[in-house]
């Protein structure tokens, strides 16, 4: 088996300002919230989530520095490198999910909310972003068929807030039995407050330096859990367990750095 | 024991690894200056094991010496793995790592993808008793020389380690290798060339502990490949009082070091050995 598979990209899509998905000529079988590892040939390798799932699989990417922006000016019929899917996804549990995104954490929300609901699950979704043009995959979601309910941190669209504050004001208005989230680190250790205070299950979604994305090189650490194999999503009370969270991750090197 | 290079970036990690039964742990190779390693993609996936091109990427042995006290609360020994550009610079890594409290050292002296360092020094018979020799003189913790079987006699780099006063071999590192993306006509490492480990290397490292057996009188431990007890028990019978893992991790997770050491004592037991000493190179006796 070689190590990555050689995809052709079909289209991309700008799905914000710096913000787009790439579709690939290629089918992906992975539960929401695994990742890919993305080699952009020549350039780097990182870690994406599946956010189109099954055939014509994709990403979506924010750019935000040179392996991304490489990406992003890559044309249809160009080639990148896949490997995975890696790591542990969200688990549909319950009858009444609410899904919490921040940002570009919508590319592994949207997958999520898509399946819940087609297996049965009522599903809210809180979504926040910086500024309204920042709010991505809110149609597809709503044609899912999940009640979306939107922030923005200036207003501009939605409730004038954190993505934190409107998922506090659902969780208020409803009888839910799970929680889902991907987003910032500062959203997911405001969500595990939340989910604490209500005793209610939580799945959250978390991201680290990765170089091998299968579990053997350590940069992915956390507590002595590793993202890459251990998670990307945890539960309530691993969340719960981790001193790392919300403070501190490795750089590049593997020295412990005060979380940006 | 838990070889160098493989889930011990992090103090935790380490920890994790000894409460999975692992009998030993060896840090992630230390550096003085922190180094980022090489761009990603640093691991290529491919059949029979894993290549990678890490570029040894550490926080600097200043930097880690909090982790190592967080391993040593495993309760089992922790060999501090150091690198360095030249042997004064090793030594000066070595002597920083016996002040932060680990049980030996393990010098790297064979990584194959990092310019400069490990095998650069390390394949010459020369400059590895020089090595050896410099360190030994600064620390009075015990001193594993780990050699690279990237070389025509590793029996001699072996038998270098012990005149400069190694007190034990560590064998093998990676080898060298290099994989090609065929529809991109590129390397798929950034570095191109990168080391090759798992079950791949399996009979390398064999051999290789068998010949330095013979070759020297301190004691080998061996790696390479191990995901078994009875692979476990090849590198233990050509001459390894023990042995590490690595790669296995990725398939079997950190309970590989449990399941070897249930499936040693099975062995143990099933054959009349009392004790893995008693296997010992039991291997030579055969050919004479
Ligand atoms: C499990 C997981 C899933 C992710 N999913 C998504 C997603 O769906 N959409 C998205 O936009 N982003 C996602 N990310 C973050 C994404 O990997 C980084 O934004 C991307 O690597 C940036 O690469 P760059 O070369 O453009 O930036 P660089 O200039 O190289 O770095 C910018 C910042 O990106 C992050 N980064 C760079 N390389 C890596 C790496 N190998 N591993 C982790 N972080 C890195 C670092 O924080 C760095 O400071 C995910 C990360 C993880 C760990
Ligand atoms: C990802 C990775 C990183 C490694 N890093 C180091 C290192 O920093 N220092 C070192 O001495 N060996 C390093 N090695 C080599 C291993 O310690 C070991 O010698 C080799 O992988 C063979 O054992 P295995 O097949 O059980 O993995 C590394 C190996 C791998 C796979
Ligand atoms: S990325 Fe290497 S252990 Fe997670």
């Amino acid at each position: 088996m070689p190590t990555h598979r050689i995809l052709a990209i079909t289209g991309q899509t700008d799905e914000a300002p710096d913000c787009r998905t790439v579709r690939l000529d290629g089918a992906m079988d992975a539960q929401p919230g695994q990742f890919v590892m993305v080699w952009v040939p020549g350039r780097d390798e990182f870690p994406m989530s599946v956010s189109y799932i099954g055939d014509n699989f994709g990403v979506t990417y924010r750019i935000v520095g040179n392996g991304t922006r490489s990406l992003s000016a890559m044309n249809p019929g160009d080639k990148i490198g896949i490997r995975g899917p890696y790591g542990r996804g969200f688990e549909i549990t319950g009858r009444r999910m609410l899904a919490i995104a921040g940002g570009t954490g919508m590319a592994s929300i949207a997958p999520l909310v898509e399946k819940a609901v087609e297996s049965g699950v009522e599903v809210d979704l809180a979504l926040g972003a910086k500024t309204a043009p920042e709010l991505i995959m809110r149609g597809r979601c709503e044609e899912a068929g999940a009640k979306v309910h939107v922030s923005t941190d200036d207003g501009s669209a939605g409730m004038k807030g954190l993505a934190t504050d409107i998922a506090a004001k659902v969780l208020d208005g409803g009888d839910f039995d799970s929680v889902c989230a991907c987003g910032p680190e500062r959203m997911t250790t405001g969500v595990l407050d939340l989910a604490q205070k209500r005793g209610l299950p939580l799945q959250a979604s978390l991201e680290r330096y990765m170089k091998c994305g299968i579990g053997v090189c350590d940069s992915c650490a956390i507590d002595g859990k590793h993202v890459c194999v251990d998670g990307p999503v945890f539960s309530r009370e691993v969340l719960a367990s981790l001193t790392d969270l919300g403070r501190t991750r490795l750089s590049i090197s593997g020295r412990r750095v005060p979380l940006d | 024991m838990l070889a160098s290079g493989i889930l011990n970036e992090t103090g935790k990690s380490m920890l994790e690894v000894a409460r999975a039964g692992a009998g030993a742990i060896v840090t992630k190779s230390l550096g003085i200056a922190e180094r980022s390693g090489h761009p990603n993609p640093c691991i290529a996936e491919i059949e029979c094991g894993l290549l990678n091109a890490m570029g040894l990427p550490n926080p600097g042995v200043k930097a880690y010496a909090d982790d190592i006290k967080e391993a040593k609360a495993g309760g089992v020994p922790v060999f501090g793995s150091a690198i360095g550009g030249s042997p004064e610079e090793i030594a000066e890594v070595a002597v920083a790592l016996s002040a932060a409290g680990v049980d030996a050292v393990e010098l790297n002296l064979s990584c194959p993808h990092a310019k400069g360092y490990g095998v650069e020094i390390g394949s010459s018979p020369e400059k590895v008793r020089e090595v050896c020799g410099g360190v030994k003189s600064m620390i009075d913790i015990p001193v594993f020389a780990k050699l690279t079987p990237n070389t025509s006699s590793i029996a001699s780099l072996a038998s270098a380690a012990e005149e400069g006063g190694a007190d034990g071999i560590v064998a093998i590192n990676t080898l060298k290798g290099m994989t090609i993306c065929p529809e991109l006509k590129m390397p798929v490492l950034s570095n191109r060339i990168g080391g090759l480990s798992g079950p791949a290397i399996r009979s390398v490292g064999v051999r290789c502990v068998f010949e330095i057996f013979e070759a020297v009188n301190i004691p080998v431990i061996g790696v390479g490949g191990i995901s078994t007890a009875r692979d476990a028990l090849e590198y233990i019978m050509a001459g390894a009082q023990a042995v590490q893992i690595g790669t296995a991790i990725r398939s079997q997770g950190t309970a590989v070091f449990a399941d070897v050491c249930v499936g040693l004592s099975d062995f143990m037991s099933e054959n009349g050995y009392k004790s893995v000493s008693d296997m010992v190179g039991v291997a030579h006796v055969a050919d004479t």
